[in-house]
């Protein structure tokens, strides 16, 4: 059976980011001005509080956020997202390098699980509980190391994690085999706008692509978060099939993202290659094309993700060991 | 906004005020019912409560609130003897839309819909259109959170009070800040109950209070369905910010001044699904009522009292 795996991860460069090497070619042209620096962060904002944390605060949460991302490009599917519940436990240091370390204690659930349009209030009724749950999806307690350096351009934070009980969530691997036989068929040619509609709605085939399309934008919004950013993927103006080569299921995706600080929404356009393999490293390769309302140039940047437990690894039942091999330019 | 009315006194003054904006248009006051005047009529002058929903267009779960508050507080006066109670001794000042003109832009089509300024054009060199509302109001105005770029979300205005909106509230509150006793201002996204004030290093002189209220509030919302929401001044729970309508309520004296950002947490975020509307405004009343019940029996105590005897 063939289960939906996204391993390599290519990004384009953004004009945060350094410049890419002369000799790349990107693998899409994406043509446009640049876009103006973002506002500067405000000096209070910058003074965030160091040692024990209240949870209930924001730089707590911005950094749970960021783990949060980073679970999901790890962990998220068509069928799997997931969203903070509630931080339990926070602390912050200075760190030698330059930067600051955020510890974390905090609670997750899956937005992905059950309707999309579930009243996700009853996952908060649980929250003083560790237990997996099936309403509203079950709620996983995860523990992070956030790093956010502190470099002359931006650069993206570091995460470790670890969150329990990930591999006893139920399995969704039959959904996303399904998904993929479904797409990846030659007369297959999706194309959708505005997910959500202006109301909230999101039809129930749209639904994958939709989570989908959070799972690709958390690989952007992991990057290019600070202590001064809390983002959240506000909507996908569109989503649009392209033609397949071989096995590969290739979708272009437009979303939305929303900054709250600034409460800027930022255009990103990506495209995402998926290859569904048994075995092999798979691959979904995300070019990123623009933040703001343009596009700037696009150049590559492999990121790699770890492989999904087949049918076979199942059966061991362990947390995959979770690397992040070292950015290949191309 | 129709029903079984008391006494609703369409206010020409701030509706004349709330004109303006997208082409310098107005709003036909017999068309647009911009805000209720609800309460029992009465030969004195009656302490009351302000609540605006929809100062950021996009928000559009705030409208749906006071939508549904005015509802619930008219459908319950007459068999409920708390609400019965409220009405003798308060006047509720509500107006469902403070940014018409960003309101209707954000319905206009999908490309339009995460809209959240106001519509006035930009002045000198600028051609973004729209002021940041909560971010116009003569209160630290410009001081932090805000921005200078006339295209950007937070754009404070090119002076303080440049929204005909922003004046309008601006000028009911001073005409009426010894009767306002509290003040609320409905916002999405995030679940936070936001206290005065948003500068990090002004604290409000009843912050102990307001902070005992507000967590009041979050777990009347609790109780309805289940849902968090947590309480504290912005810098602390969510940013820094300037020139907002509750820091000039806390102010100008009114002394129980509170944001709420309703649902969600940023799955939907500003779009929020129509099952989640009802559950959403349900909670949330249970807050607000919550606020406005503690500010009455401070200042109504003995009406209090003497109905447990």
């Amino acid at each position: 059976m063939k289960t939906f795996c996204s391993v390599w991860l290519l990004l384009s460069l953004v004009e945060l980011s350094p410049a890419p090497p002369a000799s790349q070619e990107p693998p899409l042209a994406c043509t446009g001005a640049p876009d103006p620096a973002p506002p500067q962060p405000e000096t209070a904002e910058d003074m965030a509080s160091t040692g024990d944390l209240e949870p209930t605060h924001y730089p707590a949460r911005r950094a749970a956020q960021v783990a949060l991302h980073y679970l999901n490009t790890h962990h998220g599917s068509p069928f799997r997202v997931f969203g903070l519940q509630q931080v339990h436990k926070a602390s912050a240091e200075d760190v030698a390098a330059g930067g600051r370390k955020y510890k974390l204690d905090f609670s997750v659930t899956d937005w992905g699980s059950g309707s999309a349009t579930m009243n996700k209030s009853s996952e908060e009724f649980f929250s003083n509980t560790t237990d997996v749950l099936n309403i509203a999806g079950p709620a996983l307690r995860c523990s992070a190391d956030v790093l956010f350096p502190r470099t002359e351009r931006h650069s993206a934070p570091e995460v470790q994690l670890h969150c329990e009980a990930l591999h006893q969530i139920n399995s969704t691997a039959q959904e996303e085999d399904a998904f993929y036989q479904k797409y990846i068929s030659p007369d297959s040619a999706v194309s959708a706008r505005d997910i959500p509609d202006s109301f909230g709605n999101v039809s129930e085939e749209m639904q994958p692509f939709w989570r989908l399309a959070r799972v690709a934008a958390s690989f952007i919004m992991l990057r290019e978060s600070s202590e001064n950013t809390e983002f959240n993927m506000a909507k996908v103006a569109s989503v649009t099939q392209q033609e397949s080569s071989g096995e590969q299921l290739m979708l272009e995706f437009v979303v939305l993202l929303h900054d709250l600080p600034s409460q800027v929404t930022h255009k990103h356009t990506h495209r995402l290659w998926t290859l569904m393999d048994t075995e092999a490293v798979c691959v979904l390769t995300v070019c990123v094309c623009s933040a703001g309302d343009r596009s700037v140039e696009a150049a590559g940047v492999l990121v790699s993700r770890q492989r999904r437990q087949g049918p076979a690894d199942r059966v061991a039942a362990q947390m995959p060991s979770r690397h992040q091999t070292p950015k290949l330019t191309l | 906004m129709k029903g079984s009315v008391i006494s609703v006194l369409v206010v020409l003054a701030v509706l004349d005020r709330l004109a303006g904006g997208l082409e310098h248009r107005s709003y036909d006051y017999t068309k647009y019912h911009t805000m209720d005047e609800i309460g029992f009529k009465s030969t004195t002058p009656k302490k009351a409560v302000w609540m605006d929903c929809g100062i950021h267009a996009r928000e559009w779960i705030a409208p749906a609130f006071c939508q549904h508050f005015v509802k619930e507080i008219l459908g319950s006066y007459k068999t409920d003897s708390n609400v019965n109670m409220l009405f003798k001794n308060l006047d509720f000042y509500i107006t469902p839309v403070l940014n018409m003109d960003g309101y209707i832009y954000s319905w206009r089509d999908k490309t339009t819909r995460l809209w959240r300024k106001s519509r006035s054009p930009g002045t000198g060199n600028c051609t973004c259109f729209g002021t940041d509302l909560n971010r116009n109001f003569y209160a630290n105005w410009g001081m932090v959170g805000i921005s200078r770029d006339c295209c950007s979300d937070i754009y404070n205005g090119p002076t303080a009070l440049s929204e005909p909106e922003a004046k309008a509230v601006t000028d009911f509150l001073g005409a009426h800040q010894n009767e306002v006793l509290c003040y609320l201002t409905i916002h999405s996204y995030g679940q936070l109950i936001l206290i005065p004030y948003g500068h990090p290093n002004i604290s409000a002189p009843n912050y102990e209070e307001l902070m005992e209220v507000g967590l009041a509030a979050a777990k009347a919302i609790k109780a309805v369905h289940g849902t968090s929401y947590k309480v504290g001044t912005a810098p602390d729970i969510l940013y820094a910010n300037s020139g907002t309508s509750r820091d000039f309520a806390r102010l100008i004296g009114i002394p129980y001044s509170f944001t709420f950002e309703l649902r969600d947490k940023g799955n939907y975020g500003f779009i929020l699904p129509e099952d989640q509307i009802q559950p959403a405004c349900e909670e949330a009343y249970q807050g607000a009522m919550s606020i406005v019940n503690y500010v009455h029996d401070k200042n109504f105590k003995s009406a209090a009292t003497t109905a447990t005897l």
